[in-house]
């Protein structure tokens, strides 16, 4: 509790046990008007000055105003009638100050609970000075400075492991716990816990620089940027309370005015003066103003536990309404990494047709030569190996063990003048020539991510309308993959700036507020990123590309993920709106009750206090998220 | 030039009045006022002595929320 909040709490067990002692004493007249007076100013003198400096400065219509002609207005009412009531404008301004205390704990307590869920921030960094180890402040840490990460800590600054063996667990970053093994050598980020070993770790970079840096800065300044809900409330506040204040005086003035001298009936001041001032409680709007952005935020705090970073409740917003998404294929959808899915036509037996061929291979570093050698899993003894020659964009052509093998496309085997059999497979096809004789293909597939079928099907069950799968790749490889996952729509053997365009275009045909997000893996498809409604990139640990280009970061490559950003979003819509419906619903209501004279100042109270706590707890559910299975 | 001050402000409807405030002052692009992470972040014109400003957005900020306090 804050020192504001324990003075505020003082004063209202003061005014409580007064207000308590003097309805055991009996009092009368003046003696009673002063000691009610005293105890309206121990619980009220902070909204009457503040009252009156917003007057000063120009300020009408705040609440302290409202509350302060409220509460003095029915105090006039108690002394112009002789009733000795003067409870009730007590009482009111004690309820203010009690629910304005709630509020403020409550509200200030979501928000630090929320804060603490996001700060990975490490406290220090262990630095060895003469000989000994120093908990010292990250921040002060100079690149290439060895510190020591004990087990249990939080590696604190970005760096490579100069010495020692652990286990990292990434989930403050990832959100997924996925245990690492890491040792000499490893590049490590902060913002990971050290497991097991003790790790010494050189910087490569000072901390403000670092990943864990870099996140707090984006979730920290995502609730800067105003979602249109967050506008539409300043907007509404803006309007709302003049209206109000208009309204009660017209409720004031001139009903009994038009009682007096049109329908000729005793105008009964009192009745609506009283029904004016209800009014004017009720009409605080803080409880919109604060549960949309705390919604928000909450939003934004549980999805960047998952690993899920969003720049801004804008990007909440607008991922709510996105009905077509768009993929890159390698990287997103599938690994990009290659394997080898199936040998055809073999003259000989598979494995030995794979030796060969990785062998033949040896030398080159292109990706189907390194899925290759891995797949032959086996030390390449070199010496086997001779008179390689490349043939750039065809292949190769080298002498295994003395037998001349030519392993490569449709051109290199045209060129040998080589009758090969066309493969049916999508897929790269690699085929092979033994001593100048067919000896088959072996296809080699992109693999497929484990998640990204039940990805698209979750996505497809939110709502999304269209995907679309955008690739490099061959047309027969690209309608396999997107046969597999269900995709509605593909465009293959495309260039860079093709995505681009072909993105520009579906933005152009969606109609009116439908959005497009684009999911991508940040270091290529930066243009595409920024050119979408919503750029997400994927798989960003660690890339400073991906983070400044997309609105939303996956830190790990998991499909899944997308699905849950958009659950999230929907969520959090969804109580926005509940918000925005209960807490103006429960206002109007208030004010067509007081209106009539059926509501008195107490249930005012609950309509501007009440409301506000429930909205604010209401608020928080935004921080939890299912997790899917 | 941007600067992240910490800010004590106790309700989201003064925090919002206290950034309407500050951006009427000269010498800033630009100030926010993040009420969840109590910061405001104020984006300087080139060659404006800051501490000043920082008073003038204090004052104002004082104006409509008498409660508020801005470290800088």
């Amino acid at each position: 509790m804050s020192r504001k909040q324990k003075k505020i709490l003082s004063r209202i067990i003061v005014s409580i046990i007064l207000l308590v002692a003097f309805a055991f004493i009996p009092l009368d007249g003046y003696i009673k008007l002063a000691c009610y007076l005293a105890v309206y100013f121990i619980i009220g003198y902070d909204i009457l000055i503040k009252a009156f400096r917003g007057i000063i400065n120009g300020r009408v219509f705040d609440e302290n105003f409202l509350m302060a002609v409220a509460t003095i207005g029915a105090f006039a009412l108690a002394i112009y009638e002789k009733s000795g009531d003067y409870l009730e404008a007590i009482a009111v301004m004690l309820f203010y100050q009690i629910g304005e205390f709630f509020q403020s704990y409550a509200v200030g307590k979501s928000r630090k609970s929320i804060i603490a869920l996001m700060d990975i921030r490490p406290d220090y960094a262990n630095v060895e000075v003469d000989g000994k180890l120093e908990a010292v402040n990250p921040e002060e840490v100079e690149i290439g400075t060895v510190i020591t990460v004990n087990p249990g800590e939080k590696i604190p600054i970005d760096g490579i492991v100069e010495q020692g063996d652990s286990v990292i667990d990434t989930s403050a970053l990832t959100g997924e716990s996925v245990p690492r093994n890491i040792g000499a050598g490893y590049e490590v980020l902060s913002g990971c816990v050290n497991m097991n070993g003790v790790l010494k770790i050189r910087t490569s970079k000072a901390f403000g620089e670092s990943t864990v840096s870099k996140i707090l800065e984006l979730t920290e300044n995502a609730s800067s940027r105003k979602s249109k809900s967050e506008k539409f409330i300043s907007k509404f506040s803006r309007i709302y309370t003049p209206v109000v204040c208009a309204s009660a005086l017209l409720l004031a003035v001139a009903v009994p005015l038009f009682r007096l001298f049109v329908t000729g009936v005793n105008p009964s001041w009192h009745i609506w003066i009283y029904r004016a001032l209800t009014f004017l409680v009720i009409s605080c709007p803080c409880a919109l103003v604060i549960s949309i952005p705390l919604t928000f935020f909450a939003g934004i705090g549980g999805a960047s536990r998952e690993g899920i970073l969003i720049k801004g409740s804008n990007f909440l917003e607008t991922r709510s309404k996105a009905k077509t998404i768009i993929f890159d294929k390698t990287g997103t959808l599938t690994e990009g990494r290659f394997e080898i899915d199936s040998v055809h036509h073999g003259r000989y037996d598979d494995r030995r047709l794979i030796e060969l061929a990785a062998l033949a291979e040896s030398a080159s570093s292109h990706p189907i030569s390194i899925s290759l050698k891995n797949a032959y899993a086996k030390e390449i003894d070199l010496g086997r190996v001779s008179d390689i020659k490349e043939f750039s964009g065809k292949g190769v052509i080298a002498h295994v063990d003395g037998i001349e093998v030519a392993v490569g496309n449709e051109k290199l085997m045209n060129d040998l003048q080589v009758e090969y059999m066309p493969c049916h497979s999508a897929g790269t096809i690699v085929h092979l020539c033994v001593n100048g004789e067919y000896s088959g293909h072996i296809v080699i597939k992109d693999v497929i991510k484990q998640n990204s079928k039940s990805a698209i099907e979750a996505l497809k069950k939110s709502g999304i309308r269209k995907t679309v799968m955008l690739t490099g790749d061959s047309s027969n490889v690209a309608e396999s993959v997107s046969a597999q996952l269900g995709i509605d729509e593909v465009h293959s053997q495309l260039m860079p700036d093709d995505k681009v365009r072909i993105v520009e275009r579906i933005i152009n045909d969606s109609e009116g507020k439908e959005k497009t997000a684009f999911v991508g893996d940040g270091i290529n498809d930066a243009p595409s990123l920024v050119r979408a409604d919503i750029g997400i990139a994927m798989g960003a640990m660690g890339s400073d590309a991906a983070i400044e280009a997309a609105d939303v970061v996956l830190m790990d490559d998991d499909p899944k993920k997308i699905s849950t950003a958009v659950g999230i979003s929907k969520k959090c819509l969804g109580i926005v709106y509940q918000n925005i419906v209960f807490s103006i619903g429960v206002k109007v209501i208030c004010l067509i009750l007081g209106a009539l004279g059926i509501a008195n100042m107490w249930l005012a109270i609950f309509a501007d206090v009440g409301v506000m706590i429930i909205a604010a707890l209401n608020a928080i559910r935004a921080l939890h998220i299912k997790k899917e299975k | 030039m941007k600067k992240i001050y910490n800010i004590e402000v106790d309700c989201a409807n003064c925090a919002n009045l206290m950034e309407t405030a500050a951006n009427k002052i000269d010498g800033i692009e630009t100030a926010a006022v993040n009420f969840m992470t109590q910061k405001m972040t104020v984006d300087f014109k080139d060659g404006v002595d800051e501490k000043s400003v920082m008073k003038k957005i204090f004052k104002a900020c004082r104006k409509v929320e008498p409660d508020c306090e801005i470290e800088f």
